[in-house]
């Protein structure tokens, strides 16, 4: 079984790219769980086809430690698995300690366990890795490849720099690896270029570039994955590749992250700032 | 054999991290015990089960008597989506089941990590109707990674004033003082309180817990016992012509506040133990009765004096190490070089830089010969350390001293918090001039008893 994380800058597209991946995943006959790790618990919607998902932390609070795996995971597109770990509302509670707890959870009532012969597990995790609670999915024992989403745009790349500091520290203690960086395309002047130095510098790889296209939001406007909703267009395919790379990755390194003048510098060498000039 | 073995003299080395047998407990022991000097008060722990339990065993062990403290009793549940839910049960369980007039709300290291907003809980409270006419709940922030038990109390302190305070007129009522007593044993309370009468003053003393912890067996148990401040008094505090503060640490905020809040002036004095002490606070009231000090009041100075004098060989070049909270180190240091003790080592764990300079401005020309330490580090295996490597005639301090006592047979007056294994220090007040003749009674008892235990047989009839 291989746990993988995917982290990212807020709204770069994580959910979105994880969801569109792991049905091309399943589409392979892989078997695959989906741990949402975000407090709004909107990491497994295309996969549902909306459903509300009742989270971890629901189940939890309503009917306290006697709960059940299947009160907590749903089954979704392509026999994948689904739970959301959920939180408190915004303001109030610690959102993190809730990742603590429903991923210690998970592990208790056996969702890893070999009985459940999954392939994969996905850890969807909220942008910024404020805390040690969304650091959680990192830290021992738990996934041990991250995927980076990012794009050609600065704060993108900032974070994702950030997000890589982060590995390290993670890394030397227990056994997580950088799997590479996913691009996800803002149409960004040589976004795809940049990305590829970028993940070259910090001595990972661009997994795959996945371009834009309206193809996404059509499908998800529908609470769908690209795949669900129309396994025929260029877009299915994109993921599929991405899905591939991914199943086929063996570079997994710590990564040696930029320092701010150098990431600032490949900026400026990728004409992004001449550009925005004109 | 000795008990603290691995402890050495010699070369100290500098500790990096690591506090051993600190010199400190967390700031929601000093808040609890606040709050239980309101009258008819329950004070509530906003927190697991464990910080609740834990506050309330020290005060009793302590006090001899059953502290009674609510609890929000944290699971994991409400450490991820906040307390709010837990606490609204709680003061509808307790409105109804304990009927208190106060609620003093003191937040844990949880809750406050999480950052639940009390103020804002208990306006739902009160929104849902869970508060009945005429009562109240309060609050302190208290989280034990900031500061001690003294800021506790003062934080606690301090919020009695924001709550309750009013200021109904700006000409103050002349002839009433407010006196914050700090982090004192009731019946240091109790004695404060008389010795104010007998100057002549009215006054309002809180928190106030005389005859809360230190109640008579009357065969009935009372949830709420008669002492403490009435909320009345607390409103009232507003108007009064002055706040002495006793203490800095744990009392000035609170007088600050009043001063903010109601336009009290206050005075900040150290805590009122020992000759010199005394007097400044008996000099800062006479500037409220028309300038008399009562022949009550002279007499007991005298009969301090008289006391200091006629003992002072044993008293003589003694050295002390003293360790406990800053207000309370402050003033036994200056007791004891009035009467010509050294306080040769003075440890506290309570952070707050204010606490050298006070203790420079009372060792004056002897700093030199003096080691004072502050914050993480300061605890008592650093203590003993120091111990082993010059000996000092007496120890000063709370129950944890006793091991120092007996591996290395320096007698022990226990004095602070806490002070689990002896009774007394609830009893007989060490405030004010018969509080320091009580104090320097149990340091010349300690002396002597050793000079009698060393001194050769032939010289034993007439040793002294």
């Amino acid at each position: 079984m291989r746990k993988v994380a995917i982290y990212g800058k807020g709204g770069i597209g994580k959910s979105t790219t994880t969801q569109n991946t792991v049905s091309a995943l399943a589409e392979m006959g892989k078997k695959v769980m989906v741990v949402g790790c975000d407090p709004k618990a909107d990491s497994t919607r295309l996969l549902l086809n909306g459903l509300a998902q009742k989270t971890v932390l629901d189940t939890l609070r309503e009917e306290g430690e006697d709960v059940e795996l299947e009160d907590i995971r749903m089954e979704g597109f392509g026999n994948t698995l689904c739970t959301e770990s959920g939180g408190p509302e915004p303001g109030v509670g610690c959102a993190g300690r809730g990742i603590i707890t429903s991923i210690n959870l998970l592990e208790q009532l056996g969702a890893y366990h070999e009985d459940e012969q999954l392939d994969y597990v996905f850890y969807d995790v909220l942008g910024d890795v404020v805390c040690g609670g969304f650091a959680m999915p990192i830290r021992e024992g738990k996934a041990q490849e991250i995927y980076i989403v990012c794009s050609g745009e600065m704060m993108a790349m900032y974070a994702a720099n950030n997000i890589c500091k982060g590995i390290r520290k993670f890394a030397q203690a227990g056994g997580v690896r950088l799997g590479g960086l996913i691009c996800n395309s803002r149409k960004v002047d040589n976004e795809a270029e940049m990305i590829d130095e970028f993940a070259r510098r910090l001595g990972s790889q661009m997994v795959h570039f996945v371009p834009r296209d309206n193809d996404v939001q059509r499908a998800e406007i529908r609470r769908m994955t690209v795949i669900d909703w129309n396994s025929t267009c260029a877009q299915a395919d994109e993921y599929r590749m991405l899905a591939r790379q991914i199943d086929e990755n063996d570079l997994f390194i710590i990564p040696e992250p930029l320092a701010i003048d150098e990431l600032e510098s490949l900026l400026l060498d990728f004409g992004v700032l001449e550009a925005a000039a004109v | 054999m000795t008990l603290l073995r691995h402890t050495r003299g010699g070369e100290i080395t500098e500790r990096q991290a690591l506090t051993i047998n600190p010199a400190k407990t967390c700031q929601p022991v000093g808040a609890m015990y606040a709050a239980l000097g309101i009258h008819r008060c329950l004070p509530h722990s906003h927190g697991s089960q464990g910080c609740c339990s834990y506050h309330r065993s020290t005060l009793s062990r302590h006090y001899k008597e059953p502290v009674m403290a609510a609890t929000s009793s944290f699971t994991e549940g409400s450490s991820v989506f906040g307390g709010q839910a837990n606490l609204l049960q709680a003061i509808n369980n307790i409105f109804t089941v304990y009927q208190p007039d106060v609620i003093a709300v003191h937040t844990t290291c949880l809750s406050e990590t999480i950052g639940d907003d009390i103020p804002q809980i208990a306006e739902k409270a009160a929104e849902k109707d869970l508060i009945p006419a005429g009562k109240s709940v309060i609050h302190a922030s208290t989280p034990s990674y900031v500061g001690a038990a003294p800021t506790g109390f003062a934080n606690m302190t301090a919020g009695m004033v924001k709550y309750f305070s009013e200021s109904t007129s700006p000409n103050k009522i002349g002839g009433r003082v407010n006196v914050i007593p700090g982090w004192v044993e009731p019946a240091d309370m109790r004695e404060i309180k008389r010795i104010v009468a007998a100057m002549g003053l009215e006054s309002i003393v809180f928190p106030d817990t005389s005859d809360v912890l230190d109640c008579p067996q009357t065969g009935v148990h009372e949830m709420f016992p008669k002492g403490g401040v009435t909320v009345d008094r607390l409103r009232a505090a507003g108007d009064s012509a002055v706040t002495i503060a006793l203490g800095p640490v744990c009392s000035e905020p609170a007088a600050i506040e009043l001063t903010n809040q109601c336009g009290v002036p206050h005075a900040t004095l150290p805590l009122p133990i020992g000759l010199e002490a005394t007097d400044r606070f008996i000099l800062e009231l006479r500037k409220y009765n028309g300038g008399v000090v009562p022949r009550e009041i002279t007499d007991e100075r005298g009969r301090l004096i008289d006391l200091i004098t006629d003992m002072h060989q044993y008293f003589y070049n003694k050295t002390a190490a003293l360790w406990g909270d800053p207000d309370q180190l402050v003033s036994l240091s200056e007791m004891l070089l009035t009467v010509d003790i050294l306080p040769k080592y003075v440890v506290t764990g309570t952070p707050g830089k204010k606490f050298l300079r006070r203790m420079g401005d009372v060792l004056q020309d002897r700093k030199s010969e003096v080691q004072v330490r502050q914050g993480a580090g300061a605890d008592l295996f650093l203590l003993h350390q120091w111990i082993k490597n010059e000996k000092v005639d007496l120890l000063i301090g709370n129950t944890y001293g006793k091991y120092i006592r007996r591996d290395e047979g320096i007698p022990l007056v226990r004095h602070g918090f806490p002070i689990l294994d002896r009774v007394g220090h609830q009893f007989f007040p060490t405030v004010g001039y018969r509080g320091a003749i009580r104090l320097l009674e149990q340091v010349l008892e300690a002396l002597m008893q050793r000079q009698d235990d060393e001194c050769s047989e032939e010289r034993f009839e007439l040793t002294m």
